[in-house]
């Protein structure tokens, strides 16, 4: 690891402003001399391995504001605070009861031991687990712009299908986004020019040619909440991973998936798929083919199929086509018989 | 009694809990790291990041710049010392740093020493290499790689084994199989971390490093650093996973004393899980052909095995499970080959059954093969096949309870619930299936020598330079001495893992607790032999009782009539406070050298099939239940019944979770280890405990252990098999069985994933 300094600001305006002292212009956050820790369950990981080399940590979880602690439900949304931790949103019984995707995403994920220490915020910024990204001897266009990508014609089996360019095709590995993004969630950000609310649609960047610049925040932009609106599919609604084995690992291909049915007709799908492409993936097509339709198997068919036209494989992974075909299948029949 | 701990039954020892349990789930076991060593200076290693190739110049400026660092050894620094050798107590004959040639990716290319452990891994991680880059060959089907006859190559490996025509009888025969099988690389990944502590007193050498051989490394880290063995002491009081990982000495340890005398203080080097996978031993990948052939009535007539094994580029490291396998079931004609493929990679060795785990799994998914082929009960072929001598060399089994085995196990199981039709068990959206494969493993044992002191009070201290790699052996040990002195077990107390004690044979091949309890039970007698001549003696409490009809019994000599002394009774009349004896235990069939070689660190194995009067193994039968989801396709593993018979079992707690940790690790070898090998760079990819897969609790379900009785005492006075490594041979296999039975697809390939099964 290299030497750093620390810093525990006591608000978010300290907290942007030590960010931002360091900043550069064009630097994106995962690059930037300063660099915010959550739980540092990701980010302390990158450091030891050098892959990340912050000259400043910004510690948020001395800031003062409440609301960064707190889960508030109604009707309408759940708002989760940005440093709320993974185990008490997975534990959190109306959020259980009002949105099951929700809870099952982040109970799902990880361990018991980094769920209790990762938080939110830094959740959704978790960073690819691409083998050739985590060892700094790799070609990586991620970690090193321009250096090429070892992962393209090297052992890829965890790689996406979805969503890759020329020059990576490292997975987004979370599992909360996909819950995210299927449920139309916003993120509030605090940043040097005050506050503003990103959908949680827009928030990743596709790797295109600049797969080191992975969101659109700046340098010292802060999560501060995430926003779920509920409506009439979030009771209807689930989270199933594939996975090599029971527990502690990343999907091979995950789906999250939230209806809105009439009897057994679709009213409305919402769909996101993991452990299959480059960012979070709202898979749009397939909700569409559901639309109005008896969901029945071949429906689910219809719509893996529509989820996946796009899906280019690479030497390992072409397996996580058909497997996320039917973990989409699998999903839907699944999320279809659930008592509500 | 409960689960962990099962009623003994004949010829089964208490179930006691293990002597050293409280110490290591409280954290107090201290492992060799966790040593305390003042003024320690920390080492860290920098390693290469091509496989083939030289180092052109290496950029240390950097790296010396950055405060604490004291020394930096690099390639071409260590010209004082001698090469490693490769053999039974050398990983590899690769001496990383007496030159700039590198041999594999993650080889050692500098050891940087600080004040502290952060300033060493900074400075390390600023190290730079130019190289001079060769393309590297990284596997079997690579470019540049070398194949080999491995019979005569190494020691390991003496002979194909053969018997009978194999040709025309497998071209006779009806019904005929001829497959290939492949296992993958599989790396040891202890939660213990590898590591070295270092430190000279004078020209006094101690050296903290969990090791499974703290004889052999003496003598042979002394030849490297060129100093007396006398001068050497290893201790490695517990070690934390072990497996074969910690039994042959590597590179690291002499650099780190070399580091330690340059710097004139103690140096710790705890090494990095990543690097791990480049600079320790691990299981190389392997490949088979097996040819079968049967008449319709399920009697093989033929049977050929054919295996590859990859190795380093200089040594001819092998396994040769042939030997095994050649002798499993009565087969008519054998034919086999092994066949040694050098790659630009680090050199493999021991891991849990070494031999067997790769070569019994290509035999046992061959036998459910040849079963199906034939439509028979995969159980049933295996009893129309039992052997009464082994098919080589004709000799018996010293005993054989495979088919009580199987009898057992697949009464546990419910195996006769099974419908054998492929694909129709199911529950619900989950695909049921049903499999079985047999485990074995040869029985040996080693000259060992121990000393055993008992004194007036009834305390007994047992010395054995042997190790607890997490077996139980201190357990068995005290266990052992405290039955033959008849003291309560809380009065004994063993040392071992130190290099100054009496020497035990390497803490490998499961021949621990055989020799151990052999000499154990040798310098007890010897105790005994004392006592008693003290007793009967004139003025002894006993005199006038006949010496031989004397026992032990609740710390009292018991003569036959029923009359008996107090140990401190016999102590006084003999005016000592202790008596102190000291064995040597050599195996039926020793050379004459055997002891020398003992002290020399050098042990010779017994037993197993090296012996004339016959052939010794231990043999299980396992049976898996796995699940399979008709959609997604994961293979989940509810239940795994494991029935064993390995002569005495010393105590039924440590022996069942011995097994059930060997089937766990099963489970693992068939669902979910494998080391990822870029194929164009030889490198390897999945260098953590993220990616390098073992299961998780959750993967594991429910796991039965059948402990069946069986006498031996043709195998070791102690009449003791070994169980260490039997219960993970065959468990792949079984999966395999079940996963067919389940789908219809046979995988011939491990590990069996996802992918493999999707339809
Ligand atoms: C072994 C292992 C297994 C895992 N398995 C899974 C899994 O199965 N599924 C899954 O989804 N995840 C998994 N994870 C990832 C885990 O969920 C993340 O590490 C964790 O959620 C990150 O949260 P954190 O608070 O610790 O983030 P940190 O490490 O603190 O931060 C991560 C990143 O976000 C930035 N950051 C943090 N908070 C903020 C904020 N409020 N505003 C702006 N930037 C911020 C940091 O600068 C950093 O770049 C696993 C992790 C490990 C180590
Ligand atoms: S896939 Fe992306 S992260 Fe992985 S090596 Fe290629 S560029 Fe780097």
């Amino acid at each position: 690891m290299r030497p750093f300094t620390y810093e525990r600001p006591v608000n978010v305006q300290a907290a942007v402003a030590a960010a931002s002292h360091l900043a550069k212009p064009l630097v994106p956050p995962t690059q930037s001399p300063a660099q915010f820790i959550g739980g540092g369950t990701n980010l302390a990981d990158y450091m030891k391995l050098g892959v990340a080399q912050p000259e400043r940590l910004v510690d948020l979880n001395g800031l003062d504001d409440a609301g960064l602690r707190r889960i508030q439900v109604d009707d309408k949304r759940i708002v989760f605070g940005a440093l709320v931790r993974m185990s008490d949103a997975a534990a959190h019984e109306e959020v259980r009861r009002r949105c099951p995707l929700v809870a099952e995403s982040l109970v799902l994920a990880a361990s018991g031991q980094i769920r209790n220490m990762a938080t939110l915020g830094g959740n959704v910024l978790q960073r690819t687990r691409c083998e050739y990204f985590r060892e700094t001897s790799w070609a990586c266009n991620k970690r090193e712009p321009g250096s090429g990508c070892a992962a393209m014609d090297g052992f890829n089996r965890q790689h996406a299908v979805l969503g890759g360019s020329d020059q990576c095709i490292a997975t987004y590995h979370g599992d909360f986004a996909q819950a995210l993004i299927a449920l139309d969630a916003s993120v509030v950000v605090e940043g040097q020019h005050g506050s503003r609310k990103i959908a949680f649609a827009d928030l990743h960047r596709l790797p295109g040619d600049t797969p080191n610049i992975e969101t659109v925040l700046g340098p010292a932009d802060i999560i501060v909440a995430i926003e779920v609106p509920l409506g009439p599919w979030s009771g209807r609604s689930r989270y199933l991973k594939i996975r090599d084995r029971e527990s502690y690992a990343f999907a091979l291909a995950s789906a999250a998936v939230a209806l809105d049915m009439d009897g057994g007709t679709v009213r409305h799908a919402r769909i996101a798929l993991g452990g299959v492409a480059t960012v979070p993936w709202r898979a749009k097509k397939a909700e569409e083919a559901l639309l109005g339709k008896v969901l029945n198997e071949g429906a689910a068919h219809a719509a893996a199929e529509a989820a996946f036209a796009d899906a280019r494989p690479r030497e390992h992974n072409a397996f996580k086509i058909p497997l996320g075909k039917s973990t989409l299948v699998r999903a839907l029949l699944e999320t279809r018989d659930m008592k509500v | 009694m409960n689960e962990a701990a099962p009623a003994p039954k004949e010829n089964m020892g208490a179930p006691l809990p293990r002597v050293d349990a409280r110490l290591k789930v409280t954290g107090q076991a201290p492992y060799p790291a966790d040593f305390a060593a003042a003024n320690v200076a920390y080492g860290v290693l920098a390693t290469s990041t091509i496989a083939r190739g030289s180092i052109r110049a290496l950029h240390l400026d950097r790296a010396r710049a950055v405060p604490g660092v004291l020394d930096i050894i690099s390639a071409g620094d260590v010209g004082s010392i001698d090469k490693p050798k490769f053999g039974n107590t050398g990983a590899s004959s690769i001496g990383p740093l007496h030159d700039t040639k590198i041999f594999h990716d993650g080889q050692i290319i500098a050891l940087v020493v600080a004040d502290t452990f952060e300033a060493a891994e900074e400075a390390a991680m600023l190290i730079r290499a130019d190289y001079a880059e060769e393309t590297p060959s990284a596997s079997f089907d690579s470019k540049g790689a070398e194949t080999e006859a491995a019979a005569g190559k190494s020691p390991m490996f003496k002979e194909d084994v053969k018997a009978g025509d194999f040709d025309a009888a497998f071209e006779a025969a009806a019904v005929k199989i001829d497959q290939k099988y492949s296992t993958p690389t599989q790396h040891h990944n202890p939660i213990e971390l590898f590591s070295t502590t270092a430190m000279w007193q004078g020209d006094q050498l101690t050296v903290h490093e969990p090791c499974q051989n703290v004889t052999g490394w003496k003598v042979e880290l002394a030849r490297q650093l060129k100093i007396d063995p006398a001068n050497v002491r290893i201790i490695s009081s517990y070690v934390g996973g072990a497996f074969g990982s910690k039994g042959p000495m590597t590179a690291r340890t002499a650099i780190v004393a070399l580091a330690a005398r340059r710097v004139g203080r103690p140096v710790r080097c705890v090494v990095s899980r990543m690097q791990s996978f480049g600079t320790q031993t691990y299981r190389a990948e392997t490949r088979h052909r097996i040819r079968m052939g049967a008449d319709r009535n399920g009697k093989i007539s033929a049977f050929g095995h054919e295996g590859w094994e990859v190795t380093s580029r200089p040594d001819p490291y092998v396994v040769g499970g042939t030997s095994a396998t050649g002798r499993m079931y009565d087969y008519g004609s054998v034919l086999t080959h092994v066949s040694i493929v050098h790659a630009d990679r680090n050199t493999p060795g021991y891991m849990r059954s070494p031999p067997e785990t790769p070569y019994v799994y290509a035999l046992e998914n061959a036998m459910d093969e040849m079963a199906v082929a034939l439509g028979m009960d995969p159980v049933e072929f295996r009893r129309v096949n039992e052997p009464k001598k082994e098919p080589i060399g004709g000799r018996p089994f010293s005993s054989r309870s495979l088919l009580k085995c199987y009898d057992q196990a697949a009464e546990a199981f419910g195996w006769s619930r099974r419908d054998a039709a492929v694909g129709s068990m199911r529950d619900g959206d989950w695909l049921v299936g049903m499999g079985c494969a047999t485990a074995i493993y040869p029985s040996s044992v080693a000259p060992c020598a121990a000393r055993i002191r008992l004194t007036d009070d009834g305390q007994v201290r047992v010395q054995c330079g042997s190790h607890e790699i997490g077996t139980g052996v201190r357990t068995v040990a005290a266990q052992m001495a405290a039955e033959r002195l008849a003291v309560d077990i809380d009065k004994v107390s063993v040392e071992m893992g130190d290099s100054a004690l009496p020497p035990a044979p390497v803490s490998g091949g499961s021949i621990s607790t055989a020799s151990v309890c052999s000499a154990v039970l040798k310098a007890a007698d010897a105790v005994r032999a004392k006592l008693f001549a003290a007793a009967v003696a004139e003025g002894g409490p006993l005199s006038g009782s006949g010496n031989e009809k004397l026992d032990m019994q609740d710390g009292k000599v018991v003569a036959a009539g029923g009359k008996s002394a107090a140990i401190a009774d016999v102590f006084k009349s003999m005016q000592v406070g202790a008596i102190e004896e000291y064995a040597e235990f050599a195996p039926k069939g020793s050379t004459g050298q055997a002891l020398k070689k003992l002290y020399a660190g050098q042990p010779e194995f017994h037993g197993g099939e090296e012996d004339k009067d016959s052939v010794k193994y231990a043999f299980g039968a396992e049976f898996v239940e796995v699940r399979i989801n008709s959609y997604t396709r994961e293979i989940r593993v509810p239940r795994i019944v494991g029935a064993f018979a390995a002569g005495r079992i010393m105590n039924t707690r440590t022996a069942r979770s011995q097994l059930m940790g060997g089937m766990i690790w099963g489970i693992s070898h068939a669902l979910h280890e494998a080391t990822e090998i870029d194929q164009r760079h030889a490198r390897y990819v999945n260098r953590d405990l993220q990616d390098y897969l073992v299961p998780v609790n959750a993967d594991i379900k429910k796991v039965d252990v059948i402990l069946v009785p069986e006498v031996d005492m043709e195998v070791n006075p102690a009449g003791v098999k070994g169980l260490g490594e039997l219960g993970n041979v065959g468990t792949a296999a079984a999966i395999a069985s079940a996963v067919y039975h389940a789908t219809g697809k046979r995988i011939r390939d491990l590990p069996i994933r996802i992918e493999n099964l999707l339809v």
